[in-house]
């Protein structure tokens, strides 16, 4: 059980929503977007966030939608991450959606809270990060369309009161080779050990990681040294590994240096298998 | 800053075909509601956290979580509790099979393979896993739970076609996501 309690309001407008976000503000209500509710619902029951008010984005008909628009796929921020694998216009993104939690939650979870959560996996991100892809936000001045490295690095950075609202994908991007494993200490739900997708573009590979810091990245320096083919693979993957933007995480999910070790694995089948393609 | 008084809102949805009006505080959960304003305690606060699916209900036919799920979110939804599988094929076979042994996680294991069944009556091995794994038995009933689940799958052509028919009727609870047209994917 929640043990406080908080308003909830359900705009069925982008501009409604930011203009609720705004009066809540000035209540000093402490207002919160809310999409699939997954997250805020569980962190507040532990009393680990306290809202005063919740602005639920899933009636908003532009967070809702999957489609293309000339060249780009159109990708609303409140589509459900079963929603999105089953439609399957992206399929590197499709696979890693469904690694993340379970069918059932799946249901409830959506893209744009997977991005902006405060839990630090945030997997859907990393095909969205390798696509260059870009970025519908709305707030108090207006919409804007940013490139995702603008608004995300390690997490979500937005201003007050903005939310996204949708994410475009060039039709390029879509169909290209590409490469997913998520390795867990056990079974096939639950948090990564390593979770690393990588996108075949114009012969290079792009990579990006989660699980492994505390945070979801992608590195320019470390796809660089993993494309330098002028040297072997294990040269490569130990120039990559000293490019690792953070701390390499020890949890229960497993050591440091049990996790760097997978990661070397993990790097060498996906160089492997888009080298071969 | 959180509020102080409580908020209560005005909820109209439909449990298990029958038009429900209530007033609820809008930070419970529909885990909650269920069990505390409507009675229906076949949804099971297991970790409360998403976890274990012993919550497990169908909203407009799909699984979720109902400790994932506010009860204001609800306005308007259809929803599905074990108490409106009464004759569902599947709560059958798993009384037949004894695919339990404390019986906690059982009507959201029986939930969701109904959920299953519904949306995707020919669901190959691959897809009933990534369903089911979505609920955990501290029992461990596994192998009693897969041969029940197995059990409803592999009925036989004529068993299915009327399991299906009186799926469409919604005999076993209202299913609107129920499509002539489902796709076998996920
Ligand atoms: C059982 C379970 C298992 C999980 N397993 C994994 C996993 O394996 N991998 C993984 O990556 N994650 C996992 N998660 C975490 C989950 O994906 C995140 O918590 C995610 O935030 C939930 O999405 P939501 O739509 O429910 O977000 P919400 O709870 O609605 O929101 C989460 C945060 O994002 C903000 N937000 C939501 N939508 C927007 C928007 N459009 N614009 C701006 N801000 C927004 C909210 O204000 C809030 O701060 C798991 C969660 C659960 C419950
Ligand atoms: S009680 Fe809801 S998933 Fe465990
Ligand atoms: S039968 Fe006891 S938890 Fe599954």
């Amino acid at each position: 059980m929640i043990p406080f309690d908080f308003e909830y309001y359900k705009p069925s407008s982008v501009r409604e929503a930011v203009l609720w976000f705004q009066q809540l503000q000035v209540q000093r209500k402490n207002p919160m977007y809310f999409s699939g509710g997954t997250e805020i619902i569980t962190w507040a029951r532990r009393n680990s966030i306290q809202p005063g008010a919740v602005i639920d984005l899933k009636a908003i008909p532009e967070c809702g939608v999957i489609g293309f628009h000339q060249d780009r796929l159109i990708l609303g921020s409140c589509v459900s991450l079963s929603v999105l694998s089953s439609a399957n216009p992206f399929p590197l993104l499709s696979v890693t959606a469904l690694g993340v939690a379970d069918q059932t939650a799946r249901n409830q979870i959506t893209l744009g809270g997977n991005i902006c959560g405060k839990i630090h996996f945030r997997e859907t991100v990393l095909p969205l990060l390798m696509s260059d892809s870009r970025v519908i936000l709305a707030g108090e001045k207006g919409a804007r369309e940013v490139s995702i490295h603008e608004v995300f690095l390690h997490q979500i950075k937005l201003e007050k009161g903005e939310f996204i609202v949708q994410i475009l994908i060039e039709r390029e991007y879509l169909s290209l080779p590409f490469f997913h494993v998520k390795k867990r200490q056990i079974g096939n739900v639950g948090y990564p050990l390593v979770t690393m997708a990588a996108l075949k573009k114009d012969e290079r590979t792009r990579t990006a990681y989660s699980g492994v810091c505390v945070f979801p990245f992608r590195s320019i320096e470390i796809d660089q040294a993993l494309n330098d083919a002028t040297i072997p693979l294990t040269n490569r993957i130990e120039q990559a590994i000293g490019k690792l933007p953070a701390p390499v995480v020890t949890n229960e999910e497993g050591s440091a240096a049990y996790r760097e070790y997978v990661l070397k694995q993990t790097m060498a089948e996906a160089v492997i298998t888009l080298e071969g393609r | 800053m959180p509020t102080t008084e409580p908020v209560y809102y005005s909820l109209t949805c439909y449990v298990n075909g029958e038009r429900q009006t209530l007033r609820v505080r809008a930070a419970n959960t529909l885990l909650h509601v269920l069990r505390e304003d409507l009675g229906l305690t076949g949804c099971k606060p297991g970790c409360e956290n998403g976890d274990c699916g012993a919550c497990t209900i169908l909203v407009n036919g799909l699984p979720i979580k109902s400790c994932l799920m506010l009860a204001v979110e609800a306005e308007g939804l259809q929803m599905t509790t074990i108490e409106g599988l009464r004759n569902s094929p599947v709560l059958s076979v798993f009384a037949r099979k004894q695919a339990f042994q404390c019986g906690y996680c059982t009507p959201g294991f029986i939930v969701n393979c109904h959920g299953l069944l519904s949306a995707h009556p020919d669901a190959n091995v691959e897809t009933i896993r990534f369903w089911l794994e979505s609920n955990i038995c501290r029992c461990t009933s596994y192998e009693e739970i897969h041969e029940a689940v197995q059990a409803v799958f592999c009925a036989e052509e004529r068993c299915k076609a009327v399991i299906l028919r009186e799926l469409r009727r919604g005999r076993y609870g209202r299913n609107p996501s129920y499509s002539e047209n489902h796709t076998t994917d996920r």
